[in-house]
């Protein structure tokens, strides 16, 4: 039964994320920070995971080859194929989940604890809105976190492959051109924004609801990182055999 | 002036609020006291509409909230100023920005006009130096009177206060209660202060509502309160032998 309330409270919740809007004037610095803390603060550890990730699939795509009827292109066409379709939007939103996720989740609980939302409801202000709909917005720029991980992750590739010493430049490159098929890029962006909507709120929800003290706002960082982590996968799935199936 | 009848609260099968009637008047400070559990939290965040009750009612102004839309609600919530017992600052803002909050959110003033508002503000409240100031890096007392401040920067019809001596020292508690007691004469406000601080009760208690176990068992003044019979408030105001001699005192000077 919690689970059915918590599923239907979550949807009340983000029907109020579009009611009763915040002044544009007070909205503003708050997603401009927002996009501060949640893109921009992101894009290092997107960065460094990336490029070392897409190393790691070159090598082990090279090490698994030992056919010598399989050309040599395929490590730069296998390390394309993953970052682009499952490493960049999908395992890259799982870390967000972790740093994002529990970044929103314990920021809006320790406000729900130390009374500042009682405080913004009694002025009469939709606190939901006030919190969750800056970090929506700063979340769609997701994609361009996404865009950086899968060009790093193909770089890392790159450089993993030829400084490695296990293929050539010419044939990476090949790789990463051949039967490249433009819809694979939609479909890693519908996820990446779906996603993106995960990330805002689901960890908003489990800080906003939240209820105790300090030692609960890191219980709650805990079950929201598990319950975003569980919807992206369950999402991923839905998502790739609607879109690919 | 607010009126409150039989209000009735529960959460699951504790009954919390049993049918408390009272007034808090305009221009008074009004304390809610009572042992910790007696409802006292519980009451003030019905008064605040941040609880929903079961029955009875609760009007400003003759205006009942219940049947308010949602619009009137703001509407009446932009008059309301509150105090809670943390301080509930927003730790993401500075001291200067945590007072212009309200006016930012509320009215179509301008930059130069909200700051010159909320320099007179946190002039009033003494702290005329500390605009650029995190919360975090000021004292209690401090970050009780910044939130006093950005209370009253609206000029609000109703200032609501829970607790604001907890965790303070005696000195300071008389300068944040004397503070409350001037706001509320100067502005013509109707204060409700939710407390078991004793001093206060002493100091400013202009009507004084005793809560047990959920109901009114008492209400009255500072005056009246020294010459009660009422066992359960004098078990309670009067439980310590300072304030039994206080009382004693009192008594034989007023004879």
């Amino acid at each position: 039964m919690s689970y059915l309330h918590n599923i239907g409270a979550y949807f009340l919740m983000i029907k109020n994320v579009f009611r009763k809007p915040t002044k544009w004037s007070v909205m503003k610095p708050l997603i401009l920070k927002d996009i501060d803390d949640l893109i921009i603060g992101s894009l290092g550890i997107v960065a460094f995971i990336a490029f070392f990730v897409g190393g790691v699939v070159a090598i082990q795509t090279s090490l698994n080859i030992s056919n010598p009827l399989i050309p040599k292109y395929l490590v730069g066409f296998a390390t394309r194929q993953s970052i682009i379709l499952e490493f960049a939007p999908t395992f890259i939103s799982i870390i967000m989940a972790g740093k994002v996720g529990s970044f929103i989740t314990s920021s809006i609980g320790t406000m729900r604890v130390t009374e500042q939302i009682d405080a913004l409801e009694v002025m009469g202000i939709n606190a939901i809105n006030y919190l969750v709909f800056p970090k929506f917005v700063a979340l769609t720029l997701y994609p361009f976190v996404i865009s950086i991980a899968m060009f790093l992750g193909i770089l890392g590739g790159l450089a993993a492959c030829v400084y490695g010493g296990y293929g050539t430049l010419e044939n990476y490159i090949e790789g990463v051109q051949n039967d490249f098929i433009p819809f694979h890029m939609v479909y890693a962006f519908i996820k990446t924004m779906v996603f993106a909507f995960i990330l805002a709120t689901i960890p908003s929800f489990y800080g906003y609801f939240m209820k105790g003290g300090a030692l609960e706002v890191g219980k709650a960082s805990t079950t929201s990182f598990v319950w975003t982590s569980v919807v992206i996968i369950l999402l991923n799935f839905l998502l790739t055999s609607l879109l690919l199936g | 002036m607010i009126e409150v009848k039989d209000l009735h609260k529960s959460f699951g099968d504790a009954h919390i609020l049993k049918g408390i009637s009272t007034s808090f008047e305009k221009g008074k400070t009004n304390l809610i006291i009572g042992q910790s559990g007696s409802g006292k939290t519980v009451f003030l965040k019905c008064l605040l509409g941040l609880f929903e009750y079961e029955e009875g009612s609760i009007s400003y102004d003759g205006k009942v909230f219940s049947k308010l839309s949602t619009d009137e609600k703001t509407e009446l919530r932009s008059k309301i100023g509150m105090v809670f017992q943390g301080s509930a600052l927003f730790d993401s803002m500075t001291i200067a920005e945590n007072v212009m909050f309200p006016l930012r959110m509320f009215t179509k003033q301008s930059k130069s006009e909200m700051e010159d508002r909320v320099d007179f503000v946190l002039k009033r409240v003494n702290l005329d130096d500390a605009h650029h100031k995190m919360p975090s890096e000021a004292s209690g007392g401090m970050q009780k009177r910044v939130a006093i401040a950005r209370a009253i920067v609206n000029k609000p019809k109703y200032l609501f206060c829970d607790e604001p001596n907890s965790g303070l020292d005696p000195k300071t508690a008389i300068v944040i209660d004397n503070l409350i007691q001037e706001i509320t004469d100067e502005y013509q406000i109707t204060t409700v202060i939710n407390s078991h601080d004793m001093n206060s009760v002493m100091e400013i208690g202009e009507k004084i509502v005793f809560l047990k176990d959920g109901l009114k068992a008492w209400e009255g003044s500072k005056e009246t309160i020294f010459r009660t019979d009422n066992e359960v408030v004098t078990d309670f105001v009067y439980s310590s032998e300072l304030f039994k001699k206080v009382r004693k005192m009192y008594i034989e000077e007023n004879q």
